[in-house]
């Protein structure tokens, strides 16, 4: 079969709908697209049920009760429910909020946030190999602790954190525990009761499911409470008001499902395609690091550092494949990948990542499409790079004194 | 992020991309930015002893818009006198290329890259404007 191109290598940032996931959405949006919170007749209870069933095939995946769940539209709502809600409605027990340095910008920027308003945030840095050390969770620890936010898994690389470990240390402070969960459900198993999570951080759109929709996971024994942050007409049990997406939440219940039933099928066959794609980068090509843990990652993640070629300039040769770089050039802000500057590799190697994401509908094929032709690339602008040429010559770059372009 | 034609047309084709002896007398080599920054622009030019450049050529670590810049100055500044090449500025650069304002700074490489080649000529050479140039 005759590749398709563009390649989608981009399952970090989003993914298709499943087809079995669109089929469950459709009648929602045309013959049963009452509002769930229509209590008088049938079209509302139609919903409703919906609604519940989703909820279940949700909780079954994460191993909550489908009670346990508010609706939101996506994981940043969720991430600022989860801590704004939390610190507001605890602030009387303590200011502090021990969080890492690699959560994702809708954590980070809520903790900013709330620093503004008074609270204090402790964040973590991590090894070299983007895990946080539970003793470091330990020793940042103080009375006045109330909430500690780890991500199951980094969105960039795939570094899965030690949160079983952490989440004990969390209990026997008596603190809370969020994560934010969305890269790692579906892929690697996670139950919220084997990680003591009192919060926990959904997304549908991630997992196969449509975008816009997203779940906080809120523990109800011992009950957690949380400040709403949107008021309205009290749905979701107070705590985020407006009207349920149905199809949205169809869609994402059918999602869960589906990656319940498939996981350890799905996660080995794609471990295997992400290996095949590192190890041939690897043999093709001299100077490629990865970026993150070789271990503890997500099957589909692969983190590259292609040495003296700098990764907006890749990312552009490679235009045929949907991959993303953390070079400062992707960005606005000209700053390389905060994650990978956490991992300690120097701004000039973070300069020179990609970062590779397979998913369900990756193909061998794909794979090695890709292999040749960041090879292929590679080779071309590195013949164009200084830096390349200097190394050829046996100078040490760290030898020159630089001007600084900005 | 859309790149212009231009920038994608010397991204692709890139001009005059290799290097100069960088110890011929007539050569005067450019290197400025920093790996840490993300650019790095090598420019080297070929003066004649009637202070015209006669060729020109570049390697650059960087993003297509760093690339396409550098290609762009390696064939204006070919046949122009080393006094009208020092005039070039990274408007004109940046116009030329199109390039959006996140990206402006990758023109004042190019132009930094012209003056730091020249200014390593004229040391070079050890002429009365040596001392103006450093």
């Amino acid at each position: 079969m005759a590749l398709k191109l563009p390649i989608f290598m981009d399952y970090h940032s989003t993914t298709p709908v499943d087809p079995r996931v669109l089929e469950a959405m459709l009648p929602y949006f045309t013959t049963s697209f009452g509002n769930a919170a229509s209590r008088n007749h049938s079209f509302g209870w139609t919903a409703e049920k919906a609604v519940d069933d989703a909820r279940e095939q949700i909780g079954k995946l994460i191993g909550a009760s489908g009670k346990e769940l508010v609706f939101t539209s996506g994981a940043t709502e969720s991430n600022n429910l989860a801590l704004k809600g939390a610190a507001h409605f605890y602030k009387d027990r303590g200011n502090h909020i021990i969080t890492t340095q690699i959560e994702h910008k809708s954590v980070l920027d809520t903790c900013k946030r709330l620093e503004l308003e008074g609270f204090e945030v402790t964040y973590l840095p991590v090894e070299a190999d983007g895990q946080v050390r539970p003793e470091a969770v330990r020793a940042a620890m103080t009375d006045r602790t109330i909430l500690v936010s780890v991500m199951l898994a980094n969105n960039e690389i795939g570094t899965i954190q030690p949160l079983k470990e952490i989440g004990q240390i969390v209990k026997e402070r008596g603190a809370l525990l969020h994560s934010d969960a969305v890269q790692g459900i579906g892929k690697i198993p996670f139950d919220v009761s084997d990680v003591q999570a009192d919060l926990v951080s959904l997304t549908a759109h991630k997992i196969y499911g449509p975008k816009g929709v997203g779940a906080l996971y809120v523990r109800r024994k011992p009950r957690v409470r949380l400040e709403a942050q949107i008021d309205g007409g009290g749905h979701e049990r107070g705590l985020r008001s407006g009207t349920l997406n149905v199809p949205g939440i169809v869609g994402f219940g059918k999602a869960c499902e589906v990656a319940m039933q498939d996981m350890a099928v799905e996660s080995a066959r794609i471990a295997k395609l992400r290996d095949r794609l590192e190890s041939r980068l690897m043999q093709a090509l001299p100077h490629v690091f990865r970026n993150g843990s070789a271990t503890h990652r997500l099957p589909g993640n692969a983190n590259l550092s292609f040495a003296y070629v700098e990764g907006e300039g890749l990312l552009m040769a490679l235009k045929d494949v949907a991959v993303s770089s953390g070079s400062a050039c992707t960005s606005a802000s000209l700053e390389p990948s905060y994650v990978l500057r956490a991992l300690g590799i120097g701004e000039e190697l973070a300069h020179t990542s990609i970062r590779y994401g397979l998913g369900r509908f990756t193909t061998e094929e794909e794979v090695d499409f890709v292999v040749k032709l960041t090879a292929d690339k590679v080779q071309r602008l590195r013949e164009m790079s200084p830096l390349w040429e200097m190394v050829q010559e046996g100078v040490d770059l760290k030898s020159i004194e630089w001007s600084a372009a900005h | 992020m859309a790149y212009s034609n231009k920038v994608i047309d010397h991204y692709e084709n890139p001009r005059n991309v290799g290097s100069f002896d960088k110890n011929d007398p007539d050569v005067g080599t450019g290197l400025v930015g920093a790996p840490a920054c993300g650019d790095v622009m090598k420019l080297q030019l070929k003066i004649d002893d009637g202070g015209v450049i006669q060729d020109a050529r570049f390697k650059t670590f960087g993003c297509g818009s760093a690339i396409a810049s550098s290609s762009l100055v390696t064939e204006w500044v070919k046949g122009m006198s080393i006094d009208d090449a020092e005039k070039i500025q990274n408007s004109s650069i940046a116009d030329e290329l199109n390039l959006p304002p996140v990206k402006i700074h990758c023109s004042v490489l190019a132009e930094d890259a012209i003056k730091a080649a020249i200014a390593d000529y004229r040391r070079k050479k050890g002429g009365p404007q040596a001392e103006k140039a450093s």
